[in-house]
C-alpha cells in the first residue's frame, strides 16, 4: 500500500552493479495490486533488467496509460520520472517524450485493454513510426480496475469467472506488431522471470521500436479453469522458440554453447544476443517465418515465447527525422530563433 | 448602354472572380491583388472556396480601399469576373447597380443572361488562348494570365508593375517568366484595341501601403512558433488549419537546419489523429521541449481529454485553434469565431484555459511566439485562438517584429544544481511563492532527487496520490490562483475612446477588428459615439469590468450564435447580462463593418425614440 513507507536501508552485503547500484537503487513505492498479481512479476523482472545493465536509474522516463499495469510504473525505478498518462493514449505521449529528449531510455508500460482497445489505433501506430522505445503490454485477457470484463485479446472461447464465454475473436499484438514492422518482437509468461529478464534487458538495448507481450495472470479475475490466461493454462501450453542470453560490451560472458545451437544477433549499439534455440528450426531475423510459425502454433492452442523476431539493422524515428544528435529540450533561443535579420529578409519577400 | 450610369470609383471598389476549383486561378487572382499592392493601394482579399479539391465553384473577392479597410465591404460586388458558366445566374444577380461584368465572350450569350443596369464587357478568352496556345494544360493556365492582362487595361493599372511581379514569381525560369508576360501582353493589348479602357473603376498609385507586408494569419502563426522555440509540432490535416503545419515545415526547411550537420532543429509528426496530436505535444512538453499542434473545432473536441490532462497534471503546450462554422463538420471552409466557450472549459471537471485573440497575420506571429513561453511559465495549455478569415487569407499588416536579445522564458524549472541547494524543498505541486505555480523537473535531471510521477488523478503538493478531499481541493484552489497569475501575463485589452465622452461601448475580438474600425467611422456619420475595447486574451483583464462598468451598456460583437465571448464575460466576471448587448454574426462570412454599423445604429436609433406615453400597466 502507498500509504506504508518502505525502508530505505538494506543489507550493507547488498551486491552492486558496475555504477555501484543495488537493487534497491531500482526499485519504486510499494505495489498496490493484488497479492500474487502476475504484473508484480514483470515489475521485478524490469528492476533486475535495469540493475543488469547498469542504467543510471534517473535516465528512464517510464510512461503508462490507464489500468492495473498503467499504475506499475509507481512500483520500479523511483528515481525515474513516470507518467501515468490517458487511457490507451501512452504511445503518443511517450512519442512526443522520445522526440524531445533522444537520450534517456523510454519504456512504455500498458496493458491488454489499454493498447488492443481503446489504444490499438496508437499502439499501432507508435509501432510503424520505429518510436526508440521498450513497449510492455502486461496481458491478462481481462479488466481489473473495472473487475473482471473481458479484453480484447481474450481468446475466443475463453471463460470469465462468471461463466460468460468469450465469442469475439482475440487479437494478437504480437503478429500486428511483427506485421507493422517492429524491429524487436518477444513474448514472455510472467511467471518465467529467467525468460523474460533477459528479453527485457536485450528491448531496452535494441534501437527502435520493441515489443513484449507478457501474459500475466490476473489471480483476481482471470486464474479460473476454462481461462486461457491462467497460471496454469500459460504453464502448460507455454511453447518456448528460444532461450536468450544479453552479453554487453560491459558484460562480456563467454558462454560455450553446443555448435548449431545458437544463434548470435549483434544490436546497434554493440550489444550481442545469444539465442539458445529450443525449437531448431526458429530463425528469429525472419519476420515472415516468424509470422506463419504464430499463426499455426496460435491454432494449436499454444503460446509461442520466446524472442520472436529482431532486426539487427533497425533504425528509429529521428533517424526518420534526421534530428539532430542533441535532445531538442535542450536547444535555446541561440540555437533556435532565426533572429532579426531573417525576419527582416521575410518581411521583404512579404511585400 | 446601361439603365444606370456606370459606377465611377477610384481605389474603392470590389471585385470578384468567379472561378472553378482546380482551374488553377488562384495563383493569377493573387498577382491581381499584389499588384494593386504595388500601385501603393490597400487590398483585402479573401477566398470563399468550398470543401472540394476540383470542380465545385470557388471565389477570389479583392476590396480594393485607398482608405485601408481591410474587412470585408459586404453588400454585392462593383465587378464581377464570371469565369464559372456554372455560378453565372447568382454572379451577376450580386453586382451592384452600375457595375460591371467581365466575361469570356467567345460562345455568344442569350441577352436574357445579363441585366440592363450593368456594363458588360465580353472578351474572346477562349478564343485568344485557343489560337495561341495548343497545350490544354497551357491554354487553362494562361486563360487566367490573359483576362489579367485584360483587366490592367481595363482598371488603368501599370503594367510593368504586373511584369515586376511575374519576374519575382518566375525569377530563374525565364521560359515561364517570358511566357506568362506574353499571355499578361495578348490580354491587355486585346483590351486596349478592342474595348473602351479606362472603365469607371480605377486604380491610381498612392502611397497608402508603407511598409505593411502581405501575409496569411497561419503562415505567420507558423513562423511565431519557429521563433518562439517550438521543436516539436504534432498534428492531423483539418481544414482551414492544415497550412499552419505545413508553413511550419517550410519555415522550419529554411530556418533550422544546423548548419554544419545539416540536421534538423525540430521533429514534425503527422500524427494518426487529433488525439494522438496532442499526446504527442503533452509527451514531449512534460519532457522539456516546446510543443504544439494546430486543429480546428472537431479536433479541439478530439483533444478534451488530453487538454484536462494538462490542466490538472500542469504540462504545458499550445494549440492554435483556426476556427471553422460548426457544430459538428459546420461548415469546414467558412469562417466563425465559434470555439470560445469550448476550449475556454474544454475537458470534464472544473477547467479553465488560457486563450488568446490575435486580430491579424502580425498579431499571429507575435502572439505565436509569446504563447511559448506562457505555456511554460503557467504550466498550461495556451490556445492561440485564429479563424479562417485571419488564417487563410492574405491580409496587410504590419511587418513582424521580434526581440532579438529576448531569451525564452522556461517558467519554473528546477535544475541538478538547485536540487542540490541546503535547504531546498521540491514539490511538484507546491507553491512556495503564492502566485500557484510550481516548480517542476525535467525527467533525467538528477540521479537521486526531483523525480515524480505525473498523473491525472489527484495527489498532494509532493505529487504523491491522495483522495483525501481537503489536499484534492486544496490543489484545485492554488490552480484558480494560477489562473488569475495569468491575467496580468497575458495580451492587456487595447481601448480606444470616441472623440467625446459617451455612455456606449463596443467590445470585439480576432477577426472582427478591421471591420470594426471601419464601422466606428460609419456609426460616427450617423451620430453614435462608441469607446472600444479590443480583447486579445482570455482570462479578461481587470480593465474589461472596468470599461463595461463604465458605460450604460456595452454592445459585445462576434462571429458566432450563441455570443460565447458574452457569455464567458457574465460568467467570468459576473456582469448583469442586460448590460452586455449582442451583435452577432453567423452565417459563415467574415463579419462586414457595413453589418455592425447597422446593427449598432438601429439599436442605437430605437434608444432615441421618445416614448409618446407611458405604458399604463
Amino acid at each position: 500500500m502507498t500509504y506504508i513507507a518502505k525502508p530505505k536501508f538494506h543489507h550493507p552485503g547488498l551486491k552492486k552493479n558496475e555504477l555501484g547500484y543495488t537493487h534497491r537503487d531500482y526499485e519504486g513505492k510499494i505495489s498496490t495490486l493484488c497479492a500474487g498479481c502476475g504484473h508484480d512479476s514483470i515489475t521485478a523482472s524490469i528492476i533486475e533488467a535495469c540493475y543488469e545493465l547498469s542504467i543510471e536509474p534517473h535516465r528512464v522516463a517510464k510512461i503508462s496509460g490507464i489500468g492495473c499495469s498503467s499504475k506499475t510504473p509507481d512500483y520500479f525505478l523511483g528515481n525515474s520520472h513516470g507518467f501515468n498518462s490517458v487511457h490507451g493514449r501512452m504511445p503518443s505521449v511517450l512519442t512526443g517524450a522520445n522526440l524531445a529528449n533522444r537520450d534517456l531510455i523510454y519504456l512504455g508500460v500498458s496493458g491488454d485493454g489499454d493498447s488492443a482497445s481503446i489504444g490499438f489505433g496508437q499502439f499501432a501506430h507508435s509501432i510503424r513510426r520505429g518510436v526508440n522505445m521498450t513497449y510492455i503490454v502486461e496481458n491478462n485477457g481481462v479488466y481489473g480496475l473495472t473487475k473482471g470484463q473481458f479484453s480484447a485479446t481474450a481468446d475466443r472461447g475463453s471463460k470469465s469467472k462468471k461463466g460468460v464465454m468469450n465469442t469475439d475473436n482475440a487479437i494478437d499484438l504480437v503478429a500486428i506488431a511483427l506485421q507493422l514492422g517492429a524491429s524487436f518482437v518477444a513474448r514472455s509468461f510472467s511467471g518465467d522471470k529467467n525468460q523474460l529478464v533477459p528479453l527485457i534487458a536485450a528491448a531496452i538495448r535494441h534501437k527502435g521500436a520493441s515489443f513484449i507481450d507478457v501474459v500475466s495472470p490476473c489471480i483476481a479475475f482471470n486464474n479460473h479453469a476454462g481461462s486461457t490466461k491462467s497460471f496454469d493454462y500459460v504453464r502448460e501450453h507455454n511453447d518456448a522458440v528460444n532461450r536468450l542470453d544479453v552479453i554487453t560490451s560491459r558484460n562480456p560472458i563467454t558462454v560455450d554453447y553446443a555448435p548449431g545451437t545458437v544463434q548470435v544477433v549483434e544490436q546497434h549499439d554493440g550489444t550481442r544476443l545469444a539465442l539458445r534455440k529450443i525449437d531448431a528450426d526458429y530463425d528469429a531475423n525472419d519476420r515472415l517465418a516468424a509470422m506463419t510459425f504464430l499463426q499455426k502454433h496460435a491454432a494449436k492452442g499454444q503460446v509461442v515465447t520466446g524472442l520472436l523476431y529482431v532486426d539487427p539493422d533497425s533504425d528509429d524515428l529521428h533517424t526518420h527525422l534526421d534530428t539532430v544528435e542533441t535532445p531538442l529540450n535542450t536547444l535555446e533561443a541561440k540555437d533556435l530563433c532565426p533572429g532579426t535579420a531573417a525576419l527582416e529578409k521575410i518581411n521583404a519577400s512579404l511585400r | 448602354m446601361p439603365d444606370q450610369s456606370p459606377i465611377s470609383s477610384v481605389n474603392d471598389f470590389v471585385v470578384r472572380f468567379a472561378n472553378v476549383n482546380g482551374s488553377g486561378s488562384a495563383s493569377a487572382n493573387e498577382m491581381f491583388a499584389r499588384s494593386i499592392l504595388r500601385h501603393g493601394v490597400p487590398v483585402s482579399p479573401r477566398n470563399i472556396f468550398p470543401s472540394n479539391i476540383q470542380g465545385l465553384p470557388t471565389w477570389y473577392e479583392v476590396r480594393v480601399t485607398e482608405a485601408g479597410h481591410l474587412g470585408a465591404r459586404g453588400g454585392g460586388v462593383d465587378m464581377m469576373v464570371a469565369m464559372n458558366p456554372q455560378t453565372w445566374d447568382k454572379d451577376v444577380a450580386s453586382i451592384e447597380p452600375g457595375g460591371y461584368l467581365f466575361y469570356d465572350s467567345t460562345k455568344p450569350m442569350p441577352t436574357s443572361k445579363f441585366r440592363n443596369d450593368i456594363s458588360v464587357i465580353g472578351v474572346p478568352l477562349t478564343a485568344i488562348t485557343n489560337s495561341t496556345y495548343t497545350d490544354p494544360r497551357q491554354r487553362q493556365l494562361f486563360k487566367n494570365i490573359i483576362y489579367l492582362g485584360a483587366l490592367c487595361a481595363l482598371l488603368d493599372m501599370d503594367a510593368k508593375l504586373v511584369e515586376q511581379l511575374i519576374g519575382e514569381q518566375y525569377k530563374g525560369k525565364e521560359k515561364l517568366l517570358s511566357s506568362n508576360v506574353h499571355a499578361l501582353h495578348l490580354g491587355r493589348d486585346w483590351a486596349l484595341q478592342n474595348l473602351k479602357c479606362p472603365i469607371g473603376l480605377r486604380v491610381k498609385k498612392a502611397d497608402k501601403v508603407g511598409d505593411r507586408i502581405f501575409m496569411e494569419g497561419n503562415s505567420a502563426a507558423a513562423l511565431g512558433a519557429v521563433y518562439g522555440g517550438a521543436t516539436v509540432c504534432a498534428w492531423y490535416p483539418i481544414t482551414p488549419s492544415s497550412s499552419v503545419a505545413e508553413a511550419f515545415t517550410s519555415h522550419c526547411k529554411k530556418l533550422r537546419h544546423d548548419p554544419k550537420t545539416g540536421k534538423a532543429k525540430y521533429a514534425i509528426v503527422q500524427g494518426e489523429d487529433e488525439l494522438a496530436s496532442i499526446g504527442i505535444v503533452i509527451g514531449a512538453s512534460w519532457n522539456g521541449a516546446r510543443a504544439f499542434t494546430a486543429t480546428s473545432g472537431p479536433g479541439i473536441s478530439l483533444m478534451t481529454e488530453f487538454i484536462g490532462l494538462s490542466y490538472f497534471a500542469e504540462i504545458p503546450g499550445v494549440i492554435m485553434n483556426i476556427q471553422r462554422a460548426g457544430p459538428s463538420t459546420g461548415m469546414p471552409t467558412r469562417t466563425q469565431q465559434c470555439d470560445i466557450i469550448a476550449c475556454a472549459y474544454a475537458s470534464h471537471g472544473d477547467t479553465k484555459h488560457v486563450l488568446l485573440f490575435p486580430e491579424d497575420p502580425a498579431e499571429a506571429f507575435e502572439f505565436a511566439g509569446h504563447s511559448f513561453d506562457l505555456a511554460e511559465r503557467l504550466q498550461t495549455m495556451i490556445f492561440l485562438m485564429l479563424d479562417l478569415d485571419i488564417g487563410m487569407n492574405h491580409r496587410l499588416c504590419r511587418p513582424l517584429k521580434w526581440d532579438e536579445n529576448q531569451q525564452y522564458d522556461r517558467g519554473k524549472v528546477m535544475t541538478a544544481e538547485m536540487l542540490d541547494e541546503p535547504g531546498r524543498d521540491f514539490g511538484r505541486y507546491l507553491d512556495v511563492d503564492g502566485d500557484g505555480i510550481p516548480y517542476r523537473t525535467y525527467p533525467g535531471t538528477h540521479p537521486t532527487k526531483g523525480s515524480f510521477f505525473t498523473r491525472g488523478t489527484s495527489r498532494d503538493r509532493y505529487a504523491r496520490y491522495s483522495e483525501e478531499g481537503a489536499v484534492y481541493a486544496d490543489n484545485m484552489q492554488r490552480l484558480v490562483r494560477k489562473f488569475e497569475t495569468a491575467q496580468d501575463m497575458v495580451p492587456r485589452p487595447l481601448q480606444a475612446n470616441a472623440a467625446k465622452p459617451t455612455k456606449y461601448g463596443v467590445l470585439y475580438f480576432g477577426s472582427t477588428s478591421p471591420p470594426m474600425d471601419e464601422a466606428i467611422g460609419l456609426l460616427e456619420a450617423r451620430g453614435h459615439l462608441l469607446d472600444r475595447m479590443r480583447i486579445r486574451a482570455f482570462p479578461f483583464h481587470s480593465s474589461v469590468a472596468s470599461f463595461i462598468a463604465d458605460h450604460d451598456f456595452v454592445y459585445v460583437v462576434e462571429q458566432n450564435r450563441d455570443g460565447q465571448l458574452r457569455q464567458l464575460i457574465v460568467n467570468e466576471n459576473g456582469i448583469d447580462p442586460v448590460r452586455l448587448v449582442p451583435i452577432l454574426h453567423y452565417d459563415g462570412t467574415p463579419i462586414t463593418a457595413r453589418f455592425i454599423a447597422k446593427a449598432i445604429g438601429d439599436h442605437q436609433d430605437r434608444l432615441k425614440v421618445t416614448p409618446l406615453r407611458k405604458a399604463v400597466s
